[in-house]
C-alpha cells in the first residue's frame, strides 16, 4: 500500500492559485491551522475557500489569499466574531458566498455524490436566495413541493485535521464531534489530512470512529499541535490565551505586524517554537 | 430570600417558550435563555434534551459554565441538521434586529455587500425557522434591534413565509420573543407582534418608545409571572450560583 506521508510544503506545491479549497473543523475547533500556515507562506492565492469558519478564514483573510468566500458563519466560539473577517466583509474586499450552514452540509454532500444539487426547504423565504441570485428552485414531481436547489460544492482540494493516521490516510477521530471532515474528503478531487501523530494501521481504534477511509486521501501530513490555537479535544484545549491575543492584534494595522512577525514570518517549526516560547515566558511571568 | 431581579424574571420568561415542549431538543443561544432551558427541564418540561454547549446531551441539572455530571449520548452537527429538519428542535436565538413578523437579521447591518456592521453570517437561522418553533432573546430592548424592517432577512417571519408559499410555512412557528421588558407573540391572521405581559418595574410606555414600529397592545397587559421560590432557588444555588445572569441583564 502506498505511504502517503508529505510535508505541508509538499501540499501546498500541488496547489494552484484559483483552486476551491475546503477547509474541516467547526469555528475555531479542530481546524487544519499548519497546512493553513503554509498556505500563508506561499504565493498561492485567489482562492475561493469553502469553510465552516474559523481562524482559518480570518488568517486567509488577512494575508490576501482569499477572492471568495462560502461560508455559513466566521466565527472564534469563545470570541463571537472573527476580527480579519469583520474587516474584510466591511471593506467589501472578497466575494461573500453566505449559506445558511446546513446548506453548505448539502453542498458537501451533493458533491459527495455527485449529484449537481440537493433539495431542501433550507433558505426558502429568507435573503440567502437574494444576496445568492445564482441560487434556483426547484419543484418536487411528487407533490405541490417548492424547494431549494443547494448546487453541489465540489472541491478541487480539502484540508482536514484529525487525531491519529496510519501512512496509507486511514484518519481516526478521537474527539466528540467529527463535524463535517469526511464530506470535505468525499467532495474534494484531493483530500489531504494533517494528523497529530500518525500510528501503525493496527492503533486505528476503535475502529468505528476511523472517519476518514484511505481511498479518499492523497496526503498524509505528520503535525503535532497542527491545530493550534483552536481546539484538538481530547489531545488539548483551545488556546485561549493565544486566541485572545490573536484577536486584540488583529484590531490594528500595526499590532497585526507585531503579531505576525513573532509568530508567522517563519516556517511550521518556527511557530511552534514561539508559542513554546510565550508559553514559558508567561509560566515565569506567574 | 430576596426579591427576584429583572434577570431572573426573563430566565422564567425565556423559561416558559419550552413549556409543553415534550421530548424535543430545547437549543438555547444566550445565558438567560440557557439558565431558562435549564429551569424548564428541572421544572414543568422534564423531557426536554439540552447539549453541553458542545456535542454532548446531557442528563440532570448542571451549572452554566460547567460540564453535566453525565452524558445521555452525544449529538454532533450533522446530526443536529437532521434534527433540525425533522422538527424535533425549539431554539432560542438572538437577534441583530428583529420585525414586527418576525423576521430576523443575525449576518449584517447595512449593506449585505458592504455591510455597515458584520455581523457572524446568517448561520442556521434560515433553516430554523423554516423546519420548526423558534423564539428570540433580546437583552437590551431598542430602536436599533425592533426595527421597521430587517436589513437582511436571515431567520423568517410571518409575511416572508407566507409569501414564499407551503414549503416555507409549512413548519414556520414563531412562538415568542423575551426581551428585558417584556414578553411577545405574533398571534391572529395577520401575525403581528404582540405585547404579551410586561416584566416587573417596566412600563407599556417604555416599551412602546424602544420599537421602532407599532405593536399590538391590549387594554389590560398583565405582568410577566414572577419566579416561585422554588424557581428561584435553583436559579441560584444549582444552575447559576455566580451570578452570570446579571451581566447579560443589569440589575
Amino acid at each position: 500500500m502506498t505511504d502517503k506521508r508529505m510535508t505541508a510544503e509538499q501540499v501546498v506545491s500541488e496547489l494552484r492559485s484559483g483552486m476551491t479549497i475546503g477547509i474541516g473543523g467547526w469555528g475555531s475547533r479542530r481546524k487544519p491551522m499548519s497546512l493553513v500556515r503554509a498556505i500563508l507562506r506561499s504565493d498561492l492565492d485567489d482562492l475561493t475557500i469553502v469553510s465552516y469558519g474559523g481562524p482559518d478564514v480570518g488568517l486567509l483573510l488577512a494575508a490576501g489569499k482569499v477572492r471568495r468566500l462560502v461560508y455559513g458563519f466566521v466565527s472564534l466560539d469563545s470570541i463571537p466574531l472573527e476580527p480579519h473577517f469583520r474587516a474584510a466583509r466591511q471593506a467589501g474586499a472578497i466575494e461573500a458566498v453566505e449559506y445558511d450552514e446546513g446548506m453548505l452540509y448539502l453542498g458537501l454532500y451533493a458533491a459527495a455524490c455527485r449529484l449537481p444539487f440537493l433539495p431542501t426547504r433550507v433558505g426558502l423565504g429568507s435573503d440567502v436566495l437574494r444576496i445568492n441570485p445564482l441560487l434556483r428552485t426547484v419543484r418536487s414531481p411528487y407533490d405541490d413541493e417548492e424547494l431549494v436547489a443547494v448546487p453541489a460544492l465540489r472541491l478541487d482540494a480539502a484540508l482536514v485535521h484529525l487525531h491519529r493516521a496510519d501512512v496509507h490516510g486511514n484518519a481516526l477521530c478521537l474527539g466528540p464531534d467529527p463535524y463535517f471532515d469526511d464530506l470535505y474528503c468525499a467532495a474534494a478531487d484531493r483530500a489531504y489530512v494533517s494528523c497529530e501523530r500518525i500510528v501503525p494501521t493496527e492503533e486505528l481504534a476503535p475502529a468505528a470512529s476511523v472517519l476518514i477511509r484511505r481511498h479518499q486521501v492523497r496526503g498524509v501530513v505528520p503535525a503535532a499541535h497542527g491545530a493550534h490555537f483552536t481546539s484538538c479535544e481530547p489531545d488539548y484545549p483551545r488556546d485561549e490565551q493565544f486566541q485572545r491575543e490573536y484577536a486584540a492584534a488583529a484590531a490594528t494595522p500595526e499590532r497585526w505586524v507585531d503579531f505576525h512577525r513573532r509568530y508567522l514570518d517563519t516556517d511550521e517549526a518556527g511557530y511552534q517554537r514561539a508559542v513554546a516560547d510565550r508559553d514559558q515566558q508567561l509560566e515565569v511571568a506567574r | 430570600m430576596t426579591a427576584p431581579t429583572r434577570a431572573e424574571v426573563c430566565v422564567v420568561a425565556c423559561a416558559e417558550a419550552w413549556r409543553g415542549d415534550g421530548e424535543i431538543l430545547a437549543s438555547p443561544i444566550g445565558l438567560v435563555p440557557t439558565v431558562g432551558a435549564r429551569l424548564a427541564r428541572a421544572t414543568f418540561s422534564p423531557d426536554l434534551l439540552l447539549t453541553d454547549g458542545e456535542a454532548s446531551l446531557g442528563v440532570g441539572t448542571w451549572p452554566v459554565g460547567e460540564s453535566p455530571a453525565q452524558v445521555e449520548g452525544v449529538l454532533p452537527f450533522r446530526q443536529i441538521f437532521e434534527l433540525i429538519w425533522s422538527g424535533r428542535r425549539h431554539v432560542m436565538m438572538g437577534p441583530g434586529q428583529i420585525d414586527r413578523y418576525g423576521n430576523v437579521n443575525i449576518s449584517a447591518i447595512g449593506d449585505f455587500h458592504r455591510p455597515k456592521v458584520a455581523l457572524l453570517g446568517v448561520r442556521g437561522a434560515p433553516g430554523n425557522t423554516v423546519s420548526h418553533p423558534c423564539s428570540y432573546w433580546v437583552p437590551r430592548h431598542s430602536r436599533r434591534i425592533f426595527v421597521e424592517r430587517v436589513d437582511l432577512v436571515c431567520g423568517i417571519g410571518y409575511d416572508r413565509a407566507a409569501a414564499a408559499g407551503p414549503s416555507a410555512s409549512r413548519y414556520h412557528q414563531l412562538r415568542r420573543v423575551v426581551s428585558n421588558l417584556g414578553v411577545f407573540d405574533f398571534p391572529g391572521p395577520d401575525h403581528r407582534m404582540r405585547l404579551v405581559s410586561v416584566h416587573p418595574g417596566a412600563t407599556v410606555d417604555q416599551i412602546r418608545e424602544a420599537t421602532g414600529f407599532d405593536l399590538q397592545v391590549g387594554a389590560d397587559v398583565p405582568q410577566t409571572r414572577l419566579p416561585t421560590p422554588a424557581e428561584l432557588r435553583l436559579i441560584r444555588t444549582v444552575i447559576d450560583p455566580a451570578g452570570h445572569r446579571d451581566a447579560e441583564v443589569p440589575r
